[in-house]
């Protein structure tokens, strides 16, 4: 027999499979605008160290936590009256209007009388030719700062997901395989994972260890591979369990072991990956709420952005400082939306119930 | 005297359940009570009956799937050259014993592991039980593939079972299955499911394995017409028991219990100008008859090997 | 002579799928008359439920209905609205699915949900008069009337099978479908219900179409039957006549194929290959490629089209011409 044309004709319907699933999943239109967000993201985030190699972008100006950009302008120092309106402002909202400072803004600064032209750097830099998204209130790049965030965000929710994944699909497969007490031992302690409130939880961890992405990673990871995804994983382990061909490998006289992980393992796979790309989604969500709190010591991620936007006062500043705040909120909102919706798009594909003919 | 190949006596299967969800009485349930059989080597014997009547469980029991809960199994054991009953069997050896003890499932959809290809179904019990070198492997399974009927072997080998048919999948499953040259299969109605013009096809295909490779099987079907063209002797199980047991042409021809009488009396014929007998007998009647007159006699022979169980005998013949 | 309650003519009808249309019903052509029952026999996938569901224009909702007609009663249904078709269901036409046991809502009791099918239909009649209709139905079905006031978990399958039966009967239907309805059951159950639905059909003159993969059962159960496959009607005719002398070699291979515990025990035959895919367009005949009776005298590029053999006796063009 011929051996290679064999392998050949495997291969090629491993190929044909593969086809057919990303057919499926092409017909979820949900399904591919997730992939999209999740592609253009995960571009950003493989663009940044890009530009830096190739020295399009110097990294003493673009480096998204200490390079900083120095823009400046001359303004008008004024002085603000305490009385409104008079013949220059209307309200006090009005002064210093554009091009202009307020005197007192400057009192370190000395010499300087109300009538001079006065020269200064502004931070926050609105959006321009050298920085799409502007500068924050250091004079950092945001655009650089969202393509570092990206790379967090990456790095954190694939890390957290697939440990949380692996986690819980090796104990749910043990509970639904062996039962008894090791299964009632494994369920109440996810009935207890899912009782606790996961944010007060990180809270009190962050509080005692210092949390960078790598720690928060797996604590995201552990706290989701006990709960409530253990059930799940069992309940689909349970109905692969009593699968004639389980019965079959048993008659056969297969080993306990050799049954859970080549015949209920690969059969509970799918579920598990869904898990995974759904998983991702809250570990983002989880990240930037810590961030923005400053519970965690990481240099840069989309929740520091919108933390830093809110320390040093821009966040109630509605519109005229947005590239402070809407670009990190949105990134969070898409790439996290983004993962959800490739999830929703691979249940299409491994829930035939759910298929449309 | 023939040999047998595997030896029931008094074969019983209860399973305790806990009468309601707070309370700590339980209740037996018999699923299997008391049942004996034997089965020579190269013969088949159909079970019959209702399902819930116990036919699976007895299967399941036979190969040692769950353990039975009372009564003896005997298994010819090659080794020794004698009948060796289960329990004695351990480790190693328990391992040895599956070799020669196989089973056919009714749903090929279910039977076959959707995410393994053709070729490692078939090989799984060669790895198993570590026969052969893989090239030995490979070539036992191109040719059990060539056995039962799927040609060119190389086509099928590396295919997933949701790229074949019904009855496709069922020759997989036979083949993996025989694969191991068994003695004794069970057939837990492997034809049920399948359409007509491929079900005899593979009825079939499993007499001539049978005669071939000296396979018995214990057939399960609530067909008694499939059971008549598969099995050389049938046994009518009822509510857990045997109630009665003989060559097929006999049973079918002169049937005494009225379970037996009321089943063969239930089968459609096809032929519009065949008149079918009407018999009808409730259930629930015989069954407290059959509880009243007690279950634990032994069953008698009426002549031509023909058993009948004898707790309501006195009457009905 | 009695007269045509249903007059299916040239029924096609295709599913729109991924991979392209599949045919799934071609060129079905039969008259159901008053008090008739007919059989529609075949393997799983030949259309024979596809055909049942145009009937009752319920199929799902990527098949259309290509070409035909459909006459119940003298009416055409194939282009009637949906309004109108819901008079015409269970009204005129009602059906008994392969799976139906299990289709019963379980918080409601039996009776009620009989009850609400009554009211859809008659919203004049009374309580009582409903009461006392469904308990006449359960009687014709062989079940207790106190089982109206059970719940559906409480029934075996037997029995939640006789009051499928007994829905199916209660607005007076003309033609009632019976879509494989002992397939799931013992055979014991399966005489049971079979007698019981032969019973209401003789006791009601209801004109009945038998859907079932076992031709033993449709031996016992029709007067007149079909025999499908890949979508088309292979042969037809009287029941009696067709297995005393069956014209087409599907028919001849079906009957050699079914086991059967009275008479000689005889080889039965098998055969080879398996049905088409109906996805692909079919000229000719469907079943040349299994087909154990080929010559070279063959014409199995010919259109299929049914001729009379007999009386009443259609066959397949390629079959008849051979014979």
């Amino acid at each position: 027999m011929d051996k290679n044309l064999n392998q050949d004709l495997q291969k090629e319907l491993r190929r044909e499979a593969l086809k057919r699933n990303w057919r499926l999943f092409k017909q979820s239109k949900l399904g591919m605008i997730g992939l999209y967000i999740v592609i253009f993201f995960l571009f950003l985030a493989l663009l940044q160290p890009f530009l830096f190699i190739t020295g399009i972008w110097n990294k003493g100006v673009y480096d998204p936590v200490v390079g900083y950009d120095t823009i400046k302008d001359t303004l008008l120092v004024v002085e603000c009256p305490k009385e409104y309106p008079t013949e220059k402002y209307e309200s006090y909202t009005d002064c210093p209007a554009k091009g202009e400072v307020n005197v007192k803004k400057l009192y370190m600064a000395p010499g300087v009388e109300v009538g001079d032209m006065y020269e200064t750097f502004i931070q926050p830099a609105p959006p321009s030719r050298t920085h799409l998204l502007g500068t924050d209130s250091l004079g950092r790049d945001i655009f650089s700062q969202i393509m570092e965030g990206s790379q967090v965000a990456f790095i954190l929710g694939l890390l957290s997901a697939t440990l949380g994944v692996g986690i819980s699909t090796i104990l749910g497969t043990i509970a639904a395989f062996f039962g008894g007490r090791i299964d009632a031992y494994l369920m109440r302690q996810s009935d207890l994972i899912l009782m606790l409130p996961s944010l007060p939880l990180l809270f009190i961890i962050s509080a005692f260890a210092e949390l960078k992405v790598w720690h928060l990673a797996v604590v995201l990871g552990v706290i989701g591979g006990l709960g409530g995804s253990v059930i799940t994983i069992k309940s689909q382990a349970l109905q692969v369990k009593v699968k004639p061909f389980v019965d079959s490998a048993r008659i056969t006289g297969g080993s306990n072991m050799k049954i859970l992980f080549s015949h209920v393992l690969p059969n509970v796979a799918p579920l598990a990956l869904l898990f995974m790309v759904f998983s991702v989604t809250g570990a983002i969500a989880s990240e930037s709420v810590l961030s923005f709190l400053g519970l965690l010591n990481i240099d840069m991620s989309w929740g520091i952005m919108i933390y830093l936007s809110q320390t040093d006062g821009f966040i109630f500043s509605g519109m005229r400082y947005w590239w402070l705040i809407l670009p990190a909120g949105l990134a969070v909102t898409f790439l996290a939306g983004g993962f959800y919706l490739v999830g929703r798009g691979l249940d299409d594909v491994f829930n035939p119930r759910l298929r449309k003919r | 005297m023939k040999k047998n190949v595997i030896e029931v006596k008094n074969l019983e299967k209860y399973f305790e359940v806990s009468s309601g969800f707070f309370s700590r009485k339980k209740t037996t349930v018999k699923a299997v009570d008391d049942i004996t059989f034997e089965i020579p080597f190269g013969e088949s014997l159909g079970l019959v009956g209702q399902s819930g009547c116990g036919k699976t469980t007895t299967a399941r029991a036979l190969c040692l799937l769950d353990p039975k809960t009372g009564g003896e199994v005997n298994f010819y054991n090659n080794d020794v050259s004698s009948m060796q009953s289960i329990d004695e069997l351990e480790g190693e050896e328990l391992k040895k014993f599956r070799r020669n003890i196989q089973m056919i499932f009714q749903d090929p959809y279910e039977s076959l592991n959707p995410r393994w290809t053709i070729k490692d179904i078939i090989l799984e019990p060669l790895n198993i039980h570590n026969i052969g070198d893989l090239d030995e492997r490979e070539e036992a399974v191109s040719e059990i593939l060539q056995t039962v009927g799927l040609t060119p072997p190389e086509n099928y080998m590396p295919r997933y079972p949701h790229e074949l048919s019904g009855g496709q999948r069922q020759r997989v499953s036979i083949a993996r299955t025989l694969i191991m040259k068994p003695k004794f299969v069970v057939c837990d109605e492997p034809t049920s499911m399948l359409d007509v013009s491929i079900r005899i096809s593979i009825m079939d295909l499993m007499l001539n394995l049978a005669k071939d490779l000296e396979v018995s099987y214990l057939y399960i079907t609530h067909d008694l017409a499939v059971a008549r063209y598969m099995c050389n002797r049938i046994a009518v199980m009822f509510n857990g028991k045997i109630v009665e047991i003989a060559e097929t042409e006999e049973l079918l021809s002169n049937p005494v219990h009225p379970y037996t009488k009321r089943l063969i009396s239930s089968i459609p014929v096809p032929d519009p100008s065949y008149d079918r007998k009407v018999y009808d007998v409730n259930f629930d009647e015989l069954d407290s008859l059959i509880e009243k007159h007690g279950s634990d006699k032994p069953m008698i022979d009426i002549g031509n090997e023909h058993f009948i169980a004898t707790h309501d005998v006195k009457g009905l013949i | 002579m009695s007269k045509d309650v249903l007059v299916v003519k040239d029924l096609n009808m295709h599913y729109e799928t991924l991979s392209g249309d599949v045919s799934a019903v071609k060129n079905v052509s039969f008259t159901v008359k008053e008090g008739e029952s007919f059989g529609l026999v075949g393997e799983s996938g030949c259309g024979k439920t596809s055909v049942a569901m145009s009937l009752l224009q319920l199929q799902a909702d990527n098949a259309k209905i290509s070409s035909g007609s459909i006459k119940l009663d003298g009416l055409e249904m194939v282009g009637m609205s949906e309004s109108e078709l819901r008079e015409v269901r269970w009204d005129g036409i009602s059906i008994v699915f392969q799976g139906a046991m299990n289709a019963w809502n379980p918080v409601i009791k039996v009776g009620e949900q009989i009850r609400e099918a009554i009211r859809e239909h008659y919203p004049d009649n009374t309580k009582v008069e409903n009461t006392e209709k469904i308990a006449s139905l359960f009687k014709m079905v062989g079940l207790d009337s106190s089982i109206m006031d059970r719940f559906p978990h409480e029934l075996s399958g037997g029995m939640k099978q006789r009051a499928v039966i007994a829905l199916a009967l209660s607005c007076d239907p003309k033609l009632v479908i019976a879509d494989e309805p002992t397939t799931a059951l013992d055979v014991v159950i399966q005489d049971q219900i079979l007698k019981e639905i032969k019973k209401v059909q003789e006791l009601l003159g209801l004109s009945l179409i038998y859907i079932s993969h076992d031709i033993a059962v449709i031996a016992e159960m029709t007067d007149k039957m079909a025999v499908m496959y890949a979508g088309s009607i292979v042969e037809k005719g009287p029941t009696s006549e067709i297995f005393a002398n069956p014209q087409h070699s599907y028919t001849q291979s079906l009957l050699a194929s079914t086991p059967s515990v009275v008479g000689d025990k005889v080889k039965l035959n098998s055969l080879e290959g398996e049905p088409p895919s109906l996805i692909n367009q079919i000229d000719g005949c469907s079943f040349a490629p299994r087909c154990p009776n080929r010559t070279t005298t063959c014409h199995p590029e010919l259109d299929m089209e049914l001729v009379e053999v007999g009386p009443e006796h259609f066959v397949d063009i390629c079959s008849a011409n051979r014979n």
